[in-house]
């Protein structure tokens, strides 16, 4: 008997276990390494992040990756392993996303990247199912710039980018559309985030004569290809991606970067956005939020991506605690599959409608043509 | 590719080759008085950049609280070891250096407001800040192990690199800094358009050379660095501090980087992993040197720049292959030419 | 004994690990696995050989990249088409191309000297990351994924903890060999190296393909550490192939013990648990809000080096109960002998030797015989240039006029590896030994030239009958200049006289027909130099010529059989002992004039 009073005793304390038990989110990101001004912000956002969500408690396990794929695949095995956590959040640059695949896929743990590439959902298999992303794809970006390149009077185009994977994608992509749009592409070159000068490459961009130039970098340092431009007197146009979206790169940039187009989330000007469109409201939730802990003006878009995948996360934990309990293999299935079926959830950089083979879910809504006027983003319409 | 755009080209690689002669100068000075193959030059290089920037921003640069944590550290030691050796005449020297210095930093960078100073003392500020962060680091870091062989000075250095990178990050955080320009001329000379920073750069540089040139010539300090330099035994025995030189050489380093960085702050970006990849580049001018030779180490330095400045141009991608292949044999050209004593470590 | 039951345990826990440790630690081990591979290399490399290397994460990159690239193209070049499909074959492509990246490489760069090389490395570590980053056949920056699993017959090895079997296996072969390497012939060459190119080059070791040696096998290592981490990975791009990797495995490799093969795994394990420590700590400690672990990292390394400048395992080793256990001498069949010249026969004769140093002339038309079975003194006073004179002849230097002849020879132009070929072998004035190896080893090195068998054979220790004969060679001459007692103690704990007798023994280990002594009796007691004379003229005895410099008056007058004495790089007298004693002008050049 008193065997089987053993095995009830054990039974209840495995139920209040489990009826208690916490929803862990690990979260592996840049902090540190040449990505750090994409990854701070959003390790910064983590930490706004609701700390409940459908009514359990939430922990948030937060790694630095270092922008090193080692070490991002070392973090997630150790939150799988060790943490044994119900969603990956990670990471924050391309490389480190396409080598985490493997491993949520092979342990069965969601994922929500907050890298750009499409290659990191695309194309739908049996290991990509596992893996989401909040941040626009580079092509849809890549569409925005090229189709208001062709409605500009643009015909030739030079690109300079980064000499590393954001650079190299974003050529992949633009040179895709290029050609839908009958643009030229007269010259492609590379820097490094940490050259001192760009005189060599500007020149030869300049030489070929293009009516714009697209710098394809993230942060401070794309101001320094478009500042180098100008000095030289370049009167072209001037295009950048989203990757500058913080208020850093007006500061570095100054006047030399007036008149510049970017594609960006709608977070970036929802102040300017109409009432009517329902990102303004969470995005500007957000943006109070992030100041609120951060300083005015500390905003950056790439904090976006982090809070989208927060977002999605909210919306479809209820429904996955519905179906089975955090920290089981269950509850992991379950909640890919309330975020597969992600609706109409608004987030700060789009409207996201998930599908088995759409796992990033934007549309249009989630890009926005701005431009710097008078040192500031402006919605351009 | 025209006559214009070489000539262009030239000018860029002169100027950056100019800071990386700075560079590697520092770097030939430290090796030859301390062994120390001194990687943390290009830190200084940030810092110096940064600091200027965050009082031009109005805010307080973290490099006040370095030199405070630091100067507390080392007056820890030091006093310690003063007292344990009965040597009480030092105190007051190592108490006004490492507490009473940082104290009057502080006090001059809360009281008064920088960001309304006119920018040479913006400047002689940012210098007061960073510069005595060489010695000390020399003697937190590098005085313990001072008799140690060439490869574990080098790793010592890398382990203050990172930790200097990682506080970089934490002060000045991840994205750059610009500052303004020290003037606003610039003029057509021929087919080249010329800034003033340049000119400024390349003076400025000029003129670190020549002050260095006399400092080592004509002073008692430099004279008794030189003689460091050449005998470490034979200096000590000569009543040389082999200590002192140490500190004298990294305070001339820390010196050279800082004002470097604040130089090329107004032409590039600045980050807080900057430094490495322009010192790197200092160094690879140093190495062409010797680690002995001031002026082929200027030489070699300029040779990198204009490597640079051209491979840019042609194939932008492959410009790290580029330079660093093309390296290899000038350095094989070197090391056949000149006649090295194999035997020390 | 206790280093054999230590090693045991150290062995079962290794084997027992992945079935204990938890998914996490098996993963964190596999990793240090992977990087201990790696940082061997640099042990033999940079610990051992003294050459530092920045560049080896790019032979890692290269071992990824090749299996990489082989298992995922979907349309070979035909000429490729054989190694597809298969990560053994991309094991096998990959140290062919290390192999001949490393030659072309170390051909290069090895040339360098002095921090010419340490920078020549970093210089092809970067150009090889951003080669790799913009190749677009291998992924460019972003990378290639897909990678298959490795599969042995059949299985494949996906769990981490069938991995980990995999990796230590590598490691703990590695290991195997390295040690064996070490403990060789073709080893002792390798020690050699850092500080002791000279001394070597003198024995007949050619330092140069000793260098390309180590260079070649650091390189390969790091290249199976690369396909090892291509598999485990199934992703590869160019962040982790980068400078900053290749500068923290030396940092590995310092950390641990630069001079010890186990030094690699400690400083392996200990840096990369060290930075999972701070990751799970420190944020726990001081807030997730800024990012301190490279701070901390960077200020603990530098305690570490300060307290440990010569890395850990030394201090462990200490620790532990392993005392240098007193072998066994020993023991095995003679080496064959060169053939004895006759006596009398000429064996060494110099021409007219000039020898200028810029404008200084340091020996001026310096003529002299050495002939078998006789003993040849060079005298004179400081700074005459005795030892410039025995740098030409033993060609340590080349003469810039006239000619040395050694068995009837033409040898100006030689170096000193060809002419220690011909049987001429040396000691020096400034004792050049390797304090940290034995004195039987030190003495075995002047052998060199009398064994055969190659790296490959060391390696795996199929050079032990050869290896025995040696050392038994060796300790046949430590006993003969009286060292027996010390033969098993370290070389730098002796004193200088002693330091000078062992060097003579490692002459004699050559089996010269002429022996070159310098000083040799400089710091000797007077009881040593009797036993010294009494074995030099036992030497002579046998039909050796010895050419000898040395200051003691009462040692060469009683020895030596024939005299040349220098003054001012030229020779101002020759004769027997007695007669150059009497000499006026040599009188005038020791005591500065008769009065």
């Amino acid at each position: 008997m008193k065997l089987g009073k053993i095995a009830v005793a054990l039974a209840a304390a495995c139920a209040a276990f489990a009826a208690y038990a916490d929803i862990t989110v690990g979260v592996t990101l840049s902090a540190t390494g040449p990505a750090a001004s994409l990854g701070i912000p959003e390790k910064n956002t983590i930490a706004l992040l609701p700390t409940t969500m459908g009514g359990q408690k939430v922990n948030y396990i937060v790694l630095d990756d270092a922008s090193d794929t080692t070490t991002a695949v070392k973090n997630v095995r150790k939150l799988i392993s060790e943490n044994r956590v119900d969603v990956i959040i990670g990471s924050t640059i391309t490389p480190n996303s396409l080598a985490m695949i493997d491993i949520v896929a092979e342990a069965e743990t969601p994922t929500i990247s907050m890298a750009a590439s499409a290659r990191i959902v695309d194309p739908a298999n049996p290991k990509t199912k596992w893996v989401f992303k909040t941040p626009q794809n580079d092509q849809q970006m890549a569409t925005a710039i090229a189709a208001h390149m062709a409605g500009q009077g643009v015909k030739t185009v030079a690109f300079i980018g980064f000499n590393d994977a954001y650079g190299e994608g974003w050529y992949q992509e633009f040179i895709k559309y290029a050609d839908t749009y009958k643009l030229k592409i007269v010259a492609n070159e590379r820097y490094s985030r940490a050259d001192t000068s760009v005189t060599g490459q500007v020149l030869k961009i300049m030489a070929a004569k293009p009516d714009a130039v697209l710098v394809a970098g993230s942060g401070t340092p794309a101001a320094l290809p478009q500042v180098t431009l100008k000095e030289r007197g370049y009167a072209g146009k001037y295009y950048q991606t989203h990757g500058i979206a913080n208020n850093d790169f007006l500061r570095v940039g100054g006047k030399n970067v007036e008149g510049t187009y970017l594609p960006a989330g709608p977070m970036l000007v929802a102040a300017q956005l109409p009432d009517s469109n329902p990102i303004k409201k969470s995005s500007l939730a957000y943006i109070a939020k992030y100041e609120a802990a951060h300083g005015k003006g500390s905003i950056s878009t790439f904090g976006g991506h982090a809070w989208d995948a927060g977002a999605l996360l909210q919306n479809a934990v209820p429904a996955a605690l519905k179906k089975a309990q955090p920290g089981t293999k269950e509850f992991r299935a379950a909640l890919r599959d309330a975020l597969e079926a992600t609706k109409e959830m608004v987030g700060v950089h789009g409207v996201f409608n998930m599908s088995p083979s759409d796992h990033l879910g934007f549309d249009q809504r989630a890009r926005v043509m701005v431009r710097i006027d008078k040192g500031a983003w402006k919605l351009d319409k | 590719m025209d006559l214009q755009i070489a000539l262009l080209l030239g000018q860029d690689g002169i100027t950056n080759g100019a800071i990386y002669a700075l560079l590697s100068l520092a770097l030939v000075l430290v090796f030859a008085v301390t062994r120390v193959i001194f990687i943390p030059q290009g830190e200084f290089v940030a810092f110096g950049a940064l600091t200027l920037a965050s009082f031009q921003a109005g805010k307080t640069p973290g490099t006040l609280w370095l030199l405070i944590g630091a100067g507390v550290v080392v007056a820890l030691i030091d006093l310690t070891l003063a007292v344990r050796s009965g040597m009480a005449r030092k105190i007051p020297r190592i108490v006004g250096w490492n507490l009473i210095y940082p104290a009057a930093a502080a006090a001059a960078v809360f009281l008064l407001k920088p960001s309304e100073f006119p920018l040479l003392l913006q400047i002689v500020l940012a210098l007061a800040l960073v510069v005595p962060l060489g010695p000390m680091i020399y003697r937190l870091a590098f005085q313990p192990v001072a008799e140690a062989s060439v490869l574990v000075l080098l790793i010592v250095s890398v382990a203050v690199h990172l930790a200097l990178v990682g506080l970089g990050l934490l002060f000045f955080g991840a994205e750059g800094s610009r500052t303004p320009a020290f003037s606003e001329v610039s003029f057509d000379l021929g087919l080249v358009r010329v800034t003033g920073q340049t000119l400024w750069v390349m003076g400025a540089s000029l003129l670190q050379i020549v002050v260095l040139a006399l400092f080592f010539e004509r002073t008692i300090y430099g004279k008794a660095l030189r003689a460091t330099a050449m005998n470490r035994t034979g200096a000590r025995l000569m009543g040389i501090s082999t200590v002192m030189a140490g500190k004298l050489s990294f305070l001339l380093a820390a010196l050279i980087g800082a004002f470097s960085g604040i130089l090329i702050a107004p032409i590039t970006t600045v980050y807080y992993d900057t430094g490495f990849l322009i010192g790197l580049k200092g160094f690879v001018g140093a190495i062409v040197g010797g680690l002995a030779s001031y002026p082929i180490a200027a030489a070699g330095a300029v040779l990198v720049g204009l490597l640079e400045a051209f491979s840019s141009f042609w194939a932008s991608a492959f410009k790290e292959v580029i330079v660093f292949t093309l390296i290899i044999p000038v350095l094989v050209w070197r090391s056949l030419t000149t006649r090295h004593v194999e035997e020390d470590e | 004994m206790a280093a054999r039951l230590l090693f045991g345990g150290f062995l079962c826990l290794v084997l027992l690990a992945p079935q204990v440790a938890s998914e996490f630690h098996v993963t964190l081990l596999n990793y240090i696995g992977l990087y201990a591979i790696v940082a061997l290399g640099l042990v033999l490399l940079t610990g051992v050989g003294g050459l530092t290397s920045f560049g080896q994460a790019a032979f890692v990159g290269l071992g990824a990249y090749t299996t990489g690239y082989l298992s995922t193209a979907e349309n070979l070049p035909p000429w490729l088409a054989v190694f597809g499909g298969s990560p053994w074959m991309g094991l096998l492509a990959g140290l062919l191309l290390t192999a001949a990246v490393a030659f072309v490489l170390g051909l290069l760069t090895l040339r360098l000297s002095g921090h010419y090389l340490p920078l020549g490395t970093i210089a092809w570590g970067i150009s090889l990351y951003f080669l790799f980053g913009n190749l677009e056949f291998l992924g460019g920056h972003t990378g290639m994924s897909g990678i298959p699993a490795l599969s042995l017959f059949g299985v494949e090895l996906r769990d981490g903890r069938i991995y980990y079997y995999a990796i230590w296996a590598v490691l703990l072969g590695a290991v195997w060999l390295t040690r064996n390497l070490l403990d060789s012939r073709e080893g002792r060459a390798i020690r050699a190296l850092k500080g002791g190119v000279v001394m070597a080059e003198a024995m007949g070791v050619d330092t140069a393909r000793s260098k390309v040696v180590i260079f070649l096998v650091a390189a390969l290592f790091a290249s199976i550490s690369g396909w090892l981490y291509a598999h485990l990975q199934r992703f590869v791009n160019p962040t982790p192939f980068g400078l900053a990797i290749g500068i923290e495995y030396l940092f590995m490799a310092v950390v641990g013990g630069a001079a010890h093969v186990w030094g690699a795994l400690i400083g392996a394990g200990l840096i990369t648990i060290l930075k999972q420590w701070l990751q799970d700590w420190l944020p726990k400690l001081l807030g997730a809000s800024g990012n301190f672990e490279v701070i901390f990292f960077g200020v603990m390394m530098i305690f570490v080096l300060q307290r440990a400048r010569d890395g850990l395992w030394p201090i462990l080793t200490r620790l532990m109960p392993l005392r240098q256990v007193q072998r066994a001498v020993p023991q095995g069949a003679a080496l064959p002998k060169k053939p004895v010249p006759a006596a009398g026969q000429v064996l060494l004769e110099a021409r007219n030797v000039v020898k200028r140093f810029g404008g200084l002339v340091a020996n001026n038309n310096m003529n002299l015989t050495v002939k078998a079975g006789e003993v040849m003194a060079l005298i004179g006073p400081n700074g005459a240039g005795k030892s410039t004179m025995f740098n030409c002849i033993s060609g340590v230097d080349s003469a810039t006029e006239g000619e040395v002849l050694f068995c009837g020879q033409a040898v100006t132009g030689l170096n000193s590896r060809q002419i220690a070929r011909l049987g001429m072998s040396r000691t020096f004035q400034h004792v050049r030994l390797l304090p940290t190896m034995t004195v039987l080893e030190n003495v075995a090195i002047g052998g060199h030239l009398r064994g055969s068998k190659g790296v490959l054979p060391a390696m795996l220790h199929l050079e032990r009958a050869e290896e025995l004969r040696l050392l038994a060679e060796a300790a046949r001459q430590v006993e003969r200049v009286g060292l027996k007692d010390s033969m098993f103690e370290l070389a730098g704990s002796l004193a200088l006289g002693q330091q000078r007798t062992l060097e003579i023994a490692r002459a004699l280990c050559a089996d010269p027909c002429l022996l070159l002594l310098d000083e040799p009796a400089a710091g000797l007691r007077y009881m040593e130099k009797q036993a010294l004379a009494d074995l030099l003229r036992k030497l002579r005895g046998e039909g050796m010529g010895i050419l000898l410099v040395e200051h003691d008056m009462d040692f060469v007058m009683g020895l030596a059989d024939r005299v040349v004495v220098m003054e001012f790089g030229e020779k101002i007298a020759e004769g027997l002992p007695e007669e150059v004693q009497r000499d006026p002008a040599v009188l005038e050049a020791y005591l500065g004039g008769v009065d």
